[in-house]
């Protein structure tokens, strides 16, 4: 691989042994994939994907000591997924035990993130591009990010060039400032393997359209029509559609990078013209995401349990979300004739989103109905035998995919937790 | 007993024998060793329910065959974490080119632990069709892999 001066002198130790070892890695990872040389990061900042002081990952904490006591620190700031735990979640005296003693090492964690480079005590969240964060890449930026489901909407939707970078090396680029030139970096690798004509007779859900996507694709690019006549611009809503579509399609596949005819940056410019010669054809009917949510596993032990807690925004919702779910909760309580919600149901959003929201009518409306609003990750917060034995009900499938939430359509799931209905 | 020689290319090299682990569909590294780390089962028994190729299966110490990981981007550093609690498949075996997730965690536990796992990428469709669980797997370091049943 071809290094600039800078790149080899950091290879040679002359900016430690540490900053070396970054350095080798990198060029190992950029060579694997015939990466022909390193390129400067030009994103403002970079984001994370480990925020969690799991007690069993020390030796993800001990390679951040030898980082740090090695000078071997972040050249720009950054944000990070969100922490697993908040005071106001739900949890009963076993699970609290249970939490403090999983997540021991989070204090710890929190400060090595800050000795190394975090932008505040509040940029933990998987949705860094929500403008209430304000890390949000201009289009062409090269970054050195990690996080599936921030990563496929930074390369999609702004149109800045990532590679899903593993959390770890997305922290070493930030380091030296640079990462392996391959992938979702180049031009070449952004054009699309596949073609996929979305024709179902609404729009779909975009949980289970992204689920359909990336089990089919894989780490393809996809290139995807029939969704641009149900967005007429990449405004808010759409962009929130784009997020929890992009976060399905990673999870349950690798993609990093899809195009929406009329809608994401690219396709706008390039349209058709951004499919490989030999591209593949799928096509997506309702059928076809009816037979995909019912491959989903249902693994409660009482199949038939009544829901004890819902989760709702993974990833972290927009205001625009939260204001959305406000509407639609109250709209429907009222409906059933109830004041209440019927399920403990938290949500959940950047902490800066919250914030904001939190001081909105709606928030205190929602609130009084009983909701949670916080911002933890549901992921973690359901990752312990306590939780993961608890019937507990959510439209994220990426949530679905890593814990043992059931999987209901947004629609369902509102019409559970304020109506009662199993 | 029958044998089959396959040829890919050894991204992080070494010689190793186990046990096959197939997995027909993509290994999701979090979920599937996402319970074993944090619980301390040292068989790395695997989480993924959507994996009916290997779930509840162990997966330390087995040749790992499959044709790429997917899903969290946490992938790498989960290989990487299994690798220092010496919980890590003996080596990694991919059908298709290796995807930047199981690069990642390959070479991290090449450069950063003393438990490296040596990694075959492009081993071709071929050879995911023909290996079951429960094969003898041979890796050399030239990125040769042999199939003894």
């Amino acid at each position: 691989m071809e290094l600039t001066k800078r790149q080899q002198d950091i290879l040679d130790g002359k900016e430690g042994d540490v900053k070396a070892k970054v350095m080798k890695t990198l060029i190992m990872y950029g060579e694997t994939f015939g990466a022909p040389k390193m390129v400067d990061i030009t994103g403002k900042y970079g984001h994370l994907v480990t925020s969690f002081g799991l007690s069993v990952m020390k030796p993800v904490y001990d390679l951040m000591d030898t980082l740090i006591e090695g000078g071997a620190l972040s050249s720009q700031k950054f944000s990070v997924d969100p922490r697993p735990l908040e005071a106001c979640v739900p949890k009963n005296l076993i699970q609290s035990i249970f939490f403090s003693v999983m997540y021991s090492k989070q204090a710890d964690y929190d400060k090595q993130l800050k000795a190394l480079g975090i932008l505040s005590d509040d940029a933990y969240t998987c949705t860094c591009y929500m403008d209430e964060v304000g890390n949000i890449p201009n289009e062409g930026d090269i970054l050195s990010w990690a996080e599936s489901s921030a990563v496929v909407y930074a390369n999609s939707v702004l149109g800045a060039r990532c590679n899903r970078n593993s959390g770890i090396l997305d922290l070493f680029g930030s380091i030296v400032g640079c990462v392996p030139y391959f992938g979702l970096l180049t031009d070449e690798g952004r054009k699309a393997d596949w073609l996929i004509e979305v024709r179902t007779t609404s729009k779909p859900e975009a949980q289970l359209l992204g689920s359909a996507i990336g089990m089919k694709v894989m780490e393809d690019v996809p290139y995807i029509t029939g969704l641009d006549k149900y967005f007429t611009a990449l405004d808010d809503e759409a962009k929130a559609y784009l997020k929890d579509f992009g976060a399905a399609t990673a999870s349950n596949g690798a993609v990093g990078l899809y195009h929406i005819e009329g809608l994401t940056p690219e396709a706008m410019k390039q349209g058709r013209g951004l499919l490989k010669e030999n591209f593949k054809t799928f096509i997506i009917d309702d059928s076809t995401l009816e037979a995909t949510e019912r491959s989903y596993p249902v693994i409660w032990k009482d199949k038939n349990a009544t829901p004890k807690l819902a989760f709702i925004g993974c990833p972290h919702l927009s205001a625009d979300q939260l204001d959305s779910w406000s509407d639609r909760i109250d709209q429907a309580l009222r409906s059933s004739g109830r004041s209440k919600v019927a399920v403990k149901t938290v949500m959940t959003a950047a902490p800066a989103v919250m914030e904001k929201f939190k001081k909105s009518a709606k928030a205190k409306r929602l609130t009084d109905s009983g909701v949670v609003l916080s911002h933890i990750c549901p992921l973690m917060y359901m990752n312990n035998p306590m939780c993961a034995s608890m019937p507990v009900i959510t439209c994220s499938n990426k949530l679905r995919t890593y814990t043992s939430a059931k999987y209901y359509k947004e629609e369902e799931l509102l019409k559970i937790i304020t109506g009662g209905a199993r | 007993m029958s044998s089959r020689v396959f040829k890919g290319r050894a991204v992080v090299k070494g010689n190793v024998s186990a046990e096959a682990l197939v997995s027909k569909e993509g290994f999701n590294t979090l979920a599937s060793y996402q319970h074993s780390l944090m619980f301390g089962d040292k068989t790395g028994k695997c989480s993924d329910q959507n994996n009916p190729d290997l779930y509840k299966q162990p997966m330390a110490g087995k040749a790992l065959c499959m044709p790429q990981t997917i899903g969290s981007t946490t992938g790498g550093l989960v290989l990487y974490t299994a690798a220092c609690m010496s919980r890590q498949p003996a080596c990694l075996l991919f059908s298709k080119e290796i995807d930047s997730l199981a690069a990642a965690g390959a070479i991290l536990a090449d450069v950063w632990t003393e438990n490296s796992m040596p990694t075959v990428d492009k081993l071709g469709e071929e050879f995911l069709a023909y290996v079951q669980s429960g094969d003898r797997i041979t890796v050399s370091e030239d990125g040769t892999v042999t199939v003894d049943r």
